[in-house]
């Protein structure tokens, strides 16, 4: 009867464009906007045009799992817009074999002044539910947020954390046949998380499809199925979940590659880093990190510079910020520098960091994202073995103690 | 022509597993194509129908949000017909004393500004209401008509307040209007109409430009003088006649006084043509805010 009749989800040729600046002059307003079409009737605007994504074909069999990865600006989210129709394609077609529900973010359609009970209905009309759907599944959306005692009061009153578990078990809920989730499964507290990891899973085994985009790799290999790599709006991989994962890691070793070529990089370029070098190629928790630059030299600089390091871990979130200024370092521009960043007192999680190195004056001279990558080793720097569920949530570790005051039974403080 | 299309199709879908089949089995499997917008599109009713649930959400959330954490709440409502009908009867009434067809003044303008208000009201409501849920429109797809169109369910809900009232004022002045009163919802049918079909195309054109926020109070507030809201058509020197006959308000403004105050019955062209206006004056909002949708996400 029709193509997708075995399958999911089947894209052809799918192509989104986006007018970047247009050349010349740009309309801000009707008045502007209709003296510039009467002094020049005839003129047709011309655009740059930016290639978001571009001639990606696939197919999608009923109840799989797919992970959309690739490096930000990849076409992920311009991908899952298409797919859910909140925006057109330029080229090309998609066909869906069911209805499609989207999370594209936490509490859609949630209003702050409504009660929890009429975001429900709010929310799940908006995501797709008739009323007998959310009515049916209602004391289940309840139960799943475990929020029922404030269901009757103003979200605006709920903590942060009672909001989105309620927002996300709306979500969850969800019967389309197929369901486009960008990133929000990484909300709440680790056991809210992989409860909806769970729940995600439960869809997948139903027989639905789950399109799934995610920078998190733990998520993507523990849900998904298979998975579409994208690289600069094009579909590079398409197959299992090993493979795509292996192009996105191979993807940073690329770009710390082109970044390391002076020209390639982002900055004015009045004055760039030479070489950033670490003292070791992976540490301990708890060690001290010595990074050391290399500095070129320009005369014709007035004025003094400064240095600001950035250590960032695997989801892409900047740990710390070592800016020199902060430790009153100026560097003089009239010859080469080298300079030594020593950072103690940082106790790091273990995992993969990279280093980005900044080179300022009042604005960015310089700008070498990726410089280095160092390893943080899977050892505890604790004293006593609590294994890795201790040490599961947070960003960092820390040099932490307790003391412990036996409250008297007197009852006297 | 229409490239974006919705294909139905009946039959069982060949699922993953014992679940998968037992589910679609039952069901009507529905195949949406996507494809780049035509140049021209026709509203799609049938999606618009699908989607009344978030219609429906929509306007109680507008209803909802309005009048809470008000101290008189739905007085609103009525407060405000009723202290413009004031001031109206005050200025036009007594300093500048015109006449009001035989009617007391009060009364006259409050019918006045009742047809007003839901004229005003609907397209006030639905012209800015894309922007300002804007968050919505670039993160789900729902049929984004639904939007402005359900602004002015809570629009009509203030209107059947401030009615009532007006019916308590008839009774209190003493005025029967007669057989023409069942006239009444037509002419808001079609008030409705005109006035979503402007909002429509206001709407759309906000996403773009943001102008269109500052100019239709601007406007309106305009058209609320040069419409005979609070006086009547007959205080206007015969030299202006021709264009206050012109203006599809003043038939509108004609219909409603003829239904409820009982005055003269508006010309027959002038009823016809009311309607005529509100069908045409919808249509082309819709189509113009149809081929302007799909791109809502991307400019907004």
């Amino acid at each position: 009867m029709s193509r997708a009749a075995g399958k999911a989800v089947v894209v052809a040729g799918l192509g989104k464009s986006y007018r970047v600046g247009r050349r010349g002059y740009r309309p801000n307003s009707v008045v502007e906007a209709a003296t510039e079409r009467l002094r020049h009737p005839l003129r047709r605007a011309v655009y740059e045009e930016f290639r978001a994504l571009d001639d990606v074909s696939f197919e999608v069999p009923w109840g799989e799992a797919v992970g959309i990865v690739g490096r930000n600006g990849a076409g992920k989210s311009t991908l899952l817009k298409l797919l859910t129709r909140i925006t057109a394609p330029t080229r090309g077609r998609i066909e869906l074999a069911g209805r499609i529900g989207s999370l594209l973010e936490v509490g859609t359609g949630f209003h702050p002044e409504l009660t929890g009970r009429e975001n429900i209905f709010l929310s799940g009309s908006l995501l797709g539910m008739n009323r007998g759907e959310i009515r049916r599944q209602f004391d289940s959306i309840v139960d799943f947020s475990g929020v029922e005692k404030f269901l009757d009061t103003p979200v605006k009153r709920y903590s942060s954390g009672m909001y989105v578990r309620l927002a996300f078990a709306v979500a969850a809920h969800l019967e389309t046949e197929i369901l486009a989730i960008d990133e929000v499964l990484a909300v709440g507290d680790a056991e809210f998380q992989a409860k909806s990891l769970a729940k995600m899973r439960d869809v997948a085994k139903d027989g639905r499809t789950v399109l799934y985009v995610s920078h998190q790799m733990q998520t993507v290999t523990a849900l998904c199925t298979s998975a579409l790599y994208l690289e600069r709006g094009r579909l590079e991989y398409y197959g299992g979940v090993d493979g795509a994962l292996e192009r996105y890691r191979a993807s940073f070793a690329t770009f710390a590659a082109a970044q390391s070529d002076a020209s390639r990089r982002a900055g004015t370029g009045e004055l760039r880093a030479q070489a950033v070098r670490l003292s070791e190629e992976s540490y301990e928790p708890a060690e001290d990190k010595l990074i050391e630059i290399d500095l070129d030299a320009n005369p014709a600089m007035i004025g003094h510079y400064f240095v600001s390091v950035h250590l960032n871990d695997d989801n892409g979130v900047v740990v710390v910020q070592c800016d020199s200024r902060n430790v009153g370092v100026w560097l003089d521009p009239a010859t080469p520098q080298s300079v030594t960043l020593s950072i103690s007192d940082l106790w790091l999680k273990p995992g993969r960091y990279t280093v980005d190195v900044f080179v300022c004056k009042t604005g960015i001279l310089d700008s070498w994202e990726g410089a280095a990558v160092f390893e943080v080793l899977p050892v505890s720097p604790y004293p006593e073995l609590a294994g890795d569920e201790a040490m599961s949530v947070g960003t960092v570790l820390s040099d932490f103690s307790y003391r412990v005051d036996p409250a008297s039974s007197a009852g006297a403080s | 022509m229409n490239r974006e299309d919705l294909v139905l199709s009946t039959g069982a879908r060949h699922g993953r597993g014992a679940a998968a089949s037992a589910r679609s089995g039952a069901r009507r499997t529905r195949v949406t194509v996507i494809t780049p917008p035509g140049r021209f599109s026709l509203p799609r009713w049938s999606e618009l129908w699908e989607a009344r649930e978030v219609a429906y959400r929509f306007a109680q959330r507008d209803v909802l949000l309005r009048y809470r954490q008000t101290a008189v709440g739905v007085a609103w409502v009525v407060l405000q017909p009723l202290a413009s009908a004031g001031i109206f009867a005050i200025v036009f009434g007594q300093v500048a004393d015109l006449s009001s067809d035989g009617v007391p003044y009060f009364v006259f303008s409050y019918m006045g500004m009742l047809a007003w208000n839901l004229f005003n009201n609907v397209l006030g409501r639905s012209a800015p209401s894309l922007v300002s849920n804007q968050s919505l429109v670039s993160k789900v797809f729902f049929p984004r008509m639904i939007v402005p169109l359900s602004s002015a369910a809570s629009v009509l809900l203030d209107f059947f307040v401030a009615l009532v009232l007006g019916v308590v004022l008839l009774v209190v002045y003493g005025i029967n209007p007669g057989w023409p009163v069942l006239l009444v919802p037509v002419w808001v049918v079609l008030v409705v109409l005109f006035s979503a079909g402007l909002g429509l195309a206001a709407s759309a054109l906000q996403v773009k430009y943001r102008d269109v926020g500052y100019i239709l109070p601007w406007l309106t507030q305009i058209l609320l003088y040069a419409s005979p809201v609070a006086y009547a058509v007959s205080e206007v020197p015969d030299n202006l006649r021709g264009l206050f006959n012109a203006n599809p308000l003043t038939w509108m403004l004609g219909m409603f006084r003829w239904s409820l105050l009982g005055l003269d019955q508006p010309p027959l062209w002038q009823i016809g043509g009311f309607a005529i206006a509100a069908v045409v004056v919808f249509y082309v909002g819709a189509l113009f805010f149809q081929s302007w949708e799909r791109n809502f996400a991307d400019v907004i």
